[in-house]
């Protein structure tokens, strides 16, 4: 462990916003997440934005293999990852010419010289090489032969192969960095210690990079001076750093505690979804049943097989794959069975974008399935809330014999943030259906008065057989009926049930302003941008913006439309083309609903949300 | 709970209220009620038993049933099943599907399913047609056989669902005609208490669209002679005057008569369905004349849920989690004060 020696003050910032770039297979999501920890547990609140190829390895130097992690940590609130990058760190020219746009004029992009070789220039489709001709005038670069320092340092570590050696250089530009931000190195070499701990010379090489990169920086005159932000006033308690995704798996773990019930995961690797099943398979421990199933039809499948034997059941999926799930999820809706399907959206249609983020999947998760078949959709709204929602929808599918959706997105799925622990106690109690002994008057349809639940059978139950199935059942005793009457009274009371969900959701709360001039409307995981944008308006005396974010998204909470109507103009804001404008339009007539929309792959920015704000309260 | 059966059923105790809709002289009349007969004697209890079906007349099964039973979707059932099975091992858990429900739409789930080994029990109804739909060929329909979507004669090569049970790793394997229904519930018991996934195709005769399309082996005038049926460490002997068998001959099974040639008995290939090696029971499930009946595999092998089981006492045993909070609190947290 060393700390910093620098004789000279550092300079206090509020925020910083630094991004680290470089290949795919440079380290660019470990150098991130490393220099986030540690930022985190100095005590600042930050935001992170990995945002990588769907190349496993890309060809080297080339535009489209750039990986890239933004951090954006500070002594105030953190939302966003931040729009303008006050700190780029390139690890290669393919890095620096894709996100040069990025950088503020007039900060630091630090470059490593040995990557600039002529043909990684071509590669970067460079003519000149942007280093000598002038083009970075605007910027302050900091140039540094990483690659060969790297080599030099580790001369004489036994063990190591050459692949080992250039992989290392990024611990390099981490020690930079953290010099240049008065981190100590303390957490990443403890890091090392612990990921390496049956090698050695991995641990070794690791911590003296990272360390001869501080004291490089330390020493170079090219670094001015320092920064130092400052402990983010947050409320008291323990915290960690979650990624949305783990967080996500960590919720349905709490419900099946809280409940009683063991989980269910049946599920199929897809992006960006796969790493909830990477962490519900680790806890056995706790007798959770994650199946890898042969497709995402049967992933769904069994899960509902294991919510009619009695299991909390789950399935994990992205966009292309809830097409896949849809006749199944009907099925799971036509016999009520208490069900979570976790959609991690990401760029659609088709094969679309896997590894960037959109919320296009709206209108699929409403509304994607034959028949009139109503669900409740929910959606996450921030990395950490992913555990609140996957504990609220088990709550919900358990409590009203429903299946649920849960929205989140590549974001706040990938993203991480600092977390408040909360304890399973801390978590609201969740009932169930479940019924033990037969009555005589017992049947399968039976149901719960105030939420229309029907019961839940679960075989090994004496006395309690019985047959449930995707055809249309009797009212009462769940057998097949094709009485036209039945079947209306059926479609309506499978609707119902899902509207009376309602009573059970609380209102929504407006931040900001309760009424007045314009309510922006979000759902989802744009509740970062949205929040940080109203907020600046507002900071700049625009008092009568306010922002609804929606987490309840089917059915709506019942306050809405009072909500809507007590502002002049609404503007939706989205990550799509307007589905959820749509949704509104439809449950809310006479009500005009503006709209901001981005389809680019990527998060909104504060600058582009504030600039759309001003022009309509002008 | 399996093995600690506190009842004596009969039949009885497993025919639901419903009304039995299929067509009259469908074979799967004969099927249900050598269920229904074999149920009480599997040493299960009736809250214990779980039938869970796809789409296609087969699938209508279930609701005939007094059991747990779910008509699901087309093709899904094995999946379905093996989501009952892993959430609760201790169910005795049905598969009832068709030919276009099990290797059409259904083909991935099923050889998946066997393939992993799950103690489920999966009966087959093989009718080379599909019959909900009114007549359709098909993966085990005929080539050149006629139907509606084949007016010309079917230019599809057919699945012989043995052949691709084996191929995908079918631990138990049983062929049995639709008009047997004394050898059937003995059948279904014995697949029952088999640990591991049982498959039994039962050739069933569709008296509307496919009338008479096994009666070349199943026809009682030439079932003995155009039916073998083994039996696990008998010889391989069938026809009426019990003098025809099989030996190998190279590498092909082969129809000998004992007294010809100089064959005795002693000749003939004597059925061992416990052997790993599939090889022979291939040739058994692939064979046309005669057809082979009876249980051409039954090879004991480690299931799923056993794996499973052992794995998770093992990661138990080896971790500090005990509830979920030990989770949330491990590993790097910080405190704000």
């Amino acid at each position: 462990m060393i700390t910093t020696k620098t004789k000279q003050q550092p300079e206090a910032l509020e925020a910083v916003v630094i991004r680290f770039v470089g290949d795919s297979g440079d380290g660019m999501q470990l150098t991130g997440t490393q220099f986030t920890d540690t930022s985190a547990m100095f005590g600042n609140d930050v935001a992170t934005f990995p945002n990588y190829p769907s190349e496993i390895r890309a060809p080297q130097g080339s535009l489209y293999g750039v990986s890239g992690f933004q951090v954006h940590i500070g002594s105030i609130e953190i939302s966003t990852p931040g729009d303008s990058v006050d700190l780029l760190v390139a690890m290669n020219p393919a890095g620096l010419k894709t996100n040069l746009a990025a950088v503020k004029p007039g900060h630091t992009i630090i470059v490593d010289t040995d990557a600039f070789t002529k043909k990684n220039l071509e590669k970067a489709q460079y003519d000149s090489n942007p280093l000598e001709d002038g083009s970075l005038e605007n910027y302050r670069v900091i140039e540094v032969a990483m690659s060969s320092l790297t080599k030099e340092t580790l001369k004489g570590v036994e063990g190591l192969d050459n692949k080992s050696i250039t992989r290392s250089k990024n611990m390099f530009a981490l020690g930079m960095v953290y010099w240049m931000y008065d981190r100590s190195t303390e957490h990443t070499i403890s890091f090392f210690q612990k990921k390496f701990s049956s090698k050695p010379h991995i641990v070794e090489a690791n911590t003296k990079v990272l360390n001869a990169g501080f004291y490089f920086a330390e020493t170079l005159e090219l670094i001015p001076n320092t920064y130092s932000i400052s402990p983010a006033k947050m409320p008291k308690g323990t915290y960690r750093i979650v990624m949305g995704n783990t967080a996500t798996a960590w919720g349905f773990l709490a419900a099946a505690e809280k409940s009683g019930l063991e989980l269910f995961l049946g599920s199929y690797p897809i992006t960006p979804a796969t790493d909830i099943l990477h962490e519900l398979v680790k806890h056995k421990h706790f007798g959770v049943k994650a199946f890898q199933a042969e497709d995402e039809i049967a992933g769904i499948s069994s899960s509902i097989g294991a919510a009619f034997a009695g299991d909390l059941a789950i399935t994990t999926t992205s966009g292309p794959g809830l097409a896949l799930k849809g006749e199944a999820l009907g099925l799971a809706m036509m016999i009520e069975l208490p069900l979570v399907v976790v959609n991690v959206q990401r760029g659609g249609p088709s094969t679309g974008l896997p590894t960037k983020t959109e919320q296009s999947d709206l209108l699929q998760a409403m509304y994607g399935r034959n028949g009139e078949s109503p669900v409740i959709v929910v959606a996450a709204s921030t990395p950490a809330n992913c555990f609140d929602y996957a504990f609220l929808a088990s709550k919900l599918a358990l409590e009203h014999m429903t299946p649920v959706i849960l929205l989140t997105d590549g974001y706040i799925a990938n993203g991480s943030a600092p977390w408040k622990i909360k304890t399973v106690e801390d978590m609201p109690e969740i009932s169930n259906h479940i019924i033990k002994e037969a009555t005589e008057s017992w049947h399968p349809y039976d149901r719960d008065e105030d939420s229309l639940a029907r019961n839940w059978a679960i075989p090994g139950t004496p006395g309690l057989e019985h047959r449930v199935g995707g055809l249309e059942k009797d009212r009462v005793s769940g057998n097949v009926s094709y009485v036209p009457e039945n079947h209306e009274y059926m479609t309506k009371i499978r609707s119902e049930k899902i509207k009376r969900v309602q009573n059970y959701i609380p209102e929504l709360e407006p931040e900001f302003a309760k009424k007045g001039d314009l309510l922006v409307i979000g759902w989802g995981g744009t509740y970062g941008s949205l929040h940080s944008a109203v907020k600046e308006m507002n900071d700049a005396g625009y008092d009568k913006v306010g922002l609804a974010h929606f987490n309840y998204i089917n059915p709506l909470p019942k306050n809405t439309e009072a909500l809507i109507k007590s502002f002049k103009k609404v503007v939706v804001c989205e990550l799509n083309s307007g589905q959820f404008a749509n949704v509104l339009r439809m449950n809310f007539s006479g009500i005009e609903f503006l709209q901001h929309n981005k389809i680019q792959g990527l998060p909104f920015g504060s600058t582009e949300l504030i600039e759309k704000f001003k022009q309509l309260v002008k | 709970m399996e093995g600690t059966v506190d009842k004596k059923y009969t039949f009885k105790d497993f025919t639901s209220d419903q009304e039995v809709r299929w067509c009259p002289g469908c074979d799967d009349y004969v099927i249900l009620r050598a269920m229904q007969k074999a149920l009480p004697e599997m040493g299960v209890n009736k809250e214990d038993v779980v039938f869970i079906s796809g789409i296609g007349c087969s699938s209508r099964f279930p609701y005939y049933i007094d059991s747990y039973g779910m008509h699901s979707i087309h093709g899904r059932a094995p999946a379905v099943a093996s989501g009952v099975k892993l959430a609760n091992p201790d169910l005795s858990v049905w598969v009832i599907t068709g030919d276009g429900d099990a290797m059409a739409i259904g083909g991935n789930h099923f050889i998946h399913v066997l393939r992993r080994n799950i103690d489920l029990n999966i009966i087959l109804f093989n009718n080379e047609i599909y019959g909900l739909t009114k007549g359709q060929f098909s993966p085990t329909s005929l080539v050149g056989q006629k139907t509606k979507s084949s007016p010309y004669g079917n230019t599809q090569q057919p699945f012989q669902p043995g052949e691709l049970a084996i191929g995908a790793q079918a631990r138990f394997f049983a062929r049995i005609g639709g008009n047997t229904p004394k050898e059937m519930t003995k059948m279904f018991i014995d697949a029952e208490k088999f640990k591991g996934t049982s498959l039994i195709e039962v050739l069933q005769n569709c008296v509307i669209f496919n009338d008479g399309c096994f009666t070349k082996y199943t026809d009682k005038s030439v079932r003995l002679d155009m039916q073998l049926t083994v039996e696990h460490g008998k010889p391989m002997i069938f026809g009426k005057d019990r003098n025809k068998g099989l030996i190998l001959n190279g590498l092909k099974l082969e129809v000998v008569t004992i007294g010809e040639n100089g064959i005795t008995q002693e000749d003939l290939l004597v059925h061992d369905a416990k052997e790993q090696d599939p090889t022979l029971h291939q040739m058994l499930a692939r064979l046309q004349e005669p057809i082979v009946t009876g249980i051409i595999r039954a090879f004991e092998d480690v299931t799923l849920e056993e794996r499973e089981d052992a794995l998770t006492e093992e990661v138990k045993a080896n971790s500090n989690f005990s509830k979920v909070d030990d989770l949330l609190f491990s590993g790097e947290t910080y405190s704000v004060e």
